[in-house]
């Protein structure tokens, strides 16, 4: 049996509600924000057409507070905001990855800080949504370039939230959540759906935190037959706080372990023109879309350079990204930003390999010719690299 | 006769069931422990054990015992 | 089930101070759940951060331990997200009245069908007593040594105001007035709210000559009035007294309820687009 398909021309924000929907999602509670809020909207008409709910809270705080709640109840559930609205979410993002609760959590990025501009577009949350809530913990962080990213990696997000009991940010950014791209709608077999696992011991002997190693234990839902503990501080396997240093040591080594020793199930990469090359882009979101052109143009011009798009920016796809450092003479790194992931990949650079960024933070997006620019500016400058 | 039992494990001797026994029926050991002495003026009312913060108190018996 | 079964004797004795009202309210609760049947299963109870956000230690129903102040915001997604649950949500005055503060009127407005105990001590009582928005004016806590120049909230008033449906004020004195406001309010569909008046004797109470356990406790008798008779006294005769009764007792269609109708306007659209 042929799975029907719809093909339409939507926002990168509304195929982002029909991807959740799609993944199993049927909670949403947000604050709206621009430029995200069409999330919200989209979510508060298409919810109840699937017997899901739309939430409207006071507030950002609320509203992460809501979807771990609703989620704890056994709905998947998500919300979406920008860089204010993010920022304060950190506080309760910590809950979800203490408590071990599913959810996803877009962040389509606009300029910042503070207010900044609400209707332009940055990357300036990348490490935010790395280490934005306080404490040791493992993330993922997973980041769409076009509108079918929007709806098929969201598929994804919720997959790796209910695989691993962890909050899955969706790293968004104003020019991927506002532009209108066509994209496939797609029903979605059972078998790409991924639910948590359940518990099937017996109700007293159901431990919520009995976790193997680098797994993680079956979350039974709220008014199921089992008794279920959450807790945001420091617990043992039952969920009873528990300030033992042991016990502390084991669970946050754990909330960071069982996401970065899946390092190969989570990190998704994409790789244009890396078999022949000189000059690697490195690049996500939105500005992905600036460096393909450049690779486009460049290569017109007879120059080997290829691109690496980081899907999963979290846990950081370092193999691929030493890859990038071995193989190619220079790596740039193009983001709506000062120079955030430039960071990591300088940090991974024992090759002597030439690193540099292309970074605006006015608002605009980054030209493809800035890229190229860039490239002519690298070549002349390691000439001798070069030859 | 009512008897109100006092779980001296849980008890921290804060003194309210018997700052607010109605009809006094408490005495207090030099450590706070309250007793139950004057066994015959309770009136079984219960205050004593809803108002106790630790959860320690029982209430048995009745008039007809 | 009993009342005792809903505790977690285990976890004994109270890890509070001598004195402290929590678990006189803690055990009021649990004995409505044995009057109303609840079950460990069919009921979460969730709390913030403080002294009362302990509370879930301690009973052995669901339940869900979130931040400081957002207990209501939790319990809101653990409620609509499966309206056949009994949520109860436990707050101090620090938790759900002063950082949490605007999830309860929204929660109130909102209409979602939550049960919220608050227990109102006047101060923080975990961070060491300093004044929270409760605290009446030019009592001494730790942090107003010279006397508090704000104004606390009159809590009760405050979530009525909001539109909640069921919302009365205790104390832990009048024990058994207490506990008939907490069956009530878990009776209540809809979002409902009981303040528990209660003593904190290591801070409040000792920073203004209360310092037994019984002290605080005599205050507060000493100083309350019922709703009908608190008609009678002037603002600010009121603000010095605890009035305790009931603010609002009413009926009023709950979220979860409403919500049906926008299920069933959004599948008809839905329907018609096809």
């Amino acid at each position: 049996m042929t799975k029907k398909q719809d093909i339409r021309f939507i926002q990168g924000n509304v195929a982002m509600v029909e991807g959740a929907i799609a993944a199993g999602a049927r909670f949403y509670a947000g604050y709206p924000i621009t430029p995200s809020s069409e999330v919200a909207e989209a979510s508060s008409i298409r919810l109840p057409q699937e017997d899901g709910l739309y939430v409207q809270m006071e507030d950002e705080i609320a509203s992460i507070a809501a979807i771990i709640g609703a989620s704890a109840s056994g709905k998947k559930s998500y919300t979406a905001t920008s860089g204010p609205g993010f920022s304060l979410m950190q506080e309760n993002l910590g809950v979800a990855i203490m408590a071990e609760v599913p959810c996803v959590i877009i962040n389509v990025q606009r300029s910042g800080p503070s207010t900044g501009l609400a209707t332009k577009p940055a990357q300036g949350d990348f490490l935010q949504s790395r280490w934005g809530t306080h404490g040791d913990h493992g993330i993922i962080v997973l980041s769409p370039s076009t509108v079918q990213d929007c709806f098929d990696l969201m598929i994804d997000a919720f997959n790796y939230a209910e695989k691993y009991r962890t909050p899955v940010i969706f790293l968004a950014d104003e020019i991927v959540g506002h532009i209108r791209e066509k994209v496939v709608i797609r029903e979605v077999d059972e078998n790409e759906i991924i639910n948590r696992a359940q518990p099937d011991c017996e109700p007293e002997e159901y431990k919520p935190f009995n976790h193997t190693e680098n797994g993680v234990a079956p979350l039974a839902p709220f008014g199921d037959k089992y008794v279920v503990r959450l807790s945001g501080s420091t617990h043992d396997e039952r969920g009873f706080p528990c300030s033992r240093p042991d016990n502390a040591d084991k669970f946050i080594r754990h909330y960071t372990d069982k996401i970065e020793k899946n390092y190969k199930d989570i990190v998704k990469v994409r790789k244009y023109n890396l078999e022949d090359v000189d000059i690697t882009l490195v690049a996500f979101g939105g500005s992905t879309r600036s460096a393909l052109e450049a690779m486009n143009m460049a290569r017109k011009e007879g120059k080997k350079v290829g691109v690496l798009q980081l899907v999963t920016l979290w846990p950081f796809p370092e193999d691929e990204v030493i890859d990038a450092l071995i193989n190619s003479k220079a790596v740039i790194v193009p983001e709506m930003n000062l120079g955030q992931m430039i960071r990591e990949v300088k940090r991974l650079n024992d090759f002597n390999t030439v690193v540099q960024g292309v970074n605006r933070i006015d608002s605009m997006a980054i030209t493809p010719k800035e890229i190229l620019d860039k490239i002519a500016e690298v070549e002349n400058e390691s000439s001798r690299i070069f030859g | 006769m009512w008897k109100v039992e006092v779980n001296e494990k849980l008890c921290k001797r804060c003194g309210i069931c018997s700052t607010f026994c109605p009809v006094k029926v408490f005495t207090c050991e030099i450590d706070g422990l309250p007793v139950h002495t004057y066994q015959e003026k309770c009136t079984g009312c219960n205050l004593c054990v809803l108002r106790c913060p630790d959860i320690a108190l029982t209430l048995t018996g009745g008039k007809e015992q | 089930m009993k009342a005792q079964e809903f505790l977690v004797k285990e976890k004994f004795p109270l890890f509070w101070c001598a004195g402290c009202g929590n678990g006189s309210v803690m055990h009021a609760i649990v004995r409505c759940f044995e009057k109303l049947n609840y079950t460990r299963e069919n009921t979460v109870v969730v709390t913030g951060i403080g002294c009362w956000g302990k509370g879930d230690d301690y009973i052995n129903t669901n339940t869900f331990h979130g931040t400081h102040g957002r207990a209501l915001a939790f319990g809101t997604g653990i409620k609509l997200a499966n309206p056949e649950l009994n949520v109860v949500v436990l707050m101090g005055d620090g938790d759900g009245a002063t950082i949490g503060g605007n999830h309860l009127i929204h929660a109130a407005r909102r209409n979602v069908d939550v049960t919220s105990i608050v227990v109102n001590n006047l101060n923080y009582g975990m961070t060491g007593g300093q004044y929270s928005g409760t605290t009446p004016c030019n009592k001494t806590t730790s942090t107003s040594r010279y006397g508090h120049i704000e104004h606390g909230f009159d809590l009760s008033g405050l979530v009525a105001a909001a539109g909640a449906p069921y919302v009365a004020r205790g104390s832990v004195y009048g024990i058994v007035q207490l506990e008939k406001f907490i069956l009530e309010a878990l009776k209540k569909k809809g979002f409902s709210f009981v303040e528990a008046i209660s003593q904190c004797p290591t801070h409040f109470g000792r920073l203004n000559g209360m310092k037994e356990p019984a002290g605080m406790l005599n205050w507060i008798k000493e100083n309350s009035v019922s709703v009908s008779s608190a008609n009678q006294l002037s603002d600010s005769e009121r603000e010095n007294k605890f009035i305790l009764g009931k603010f609002a007792d009413k009926e009023k269609e709950d979220y979860s309820t409403k919500y049906l109708r926008v299920i069933r306007e959004a599948k008809k659209i839905k329907e018609g687009g096809k």
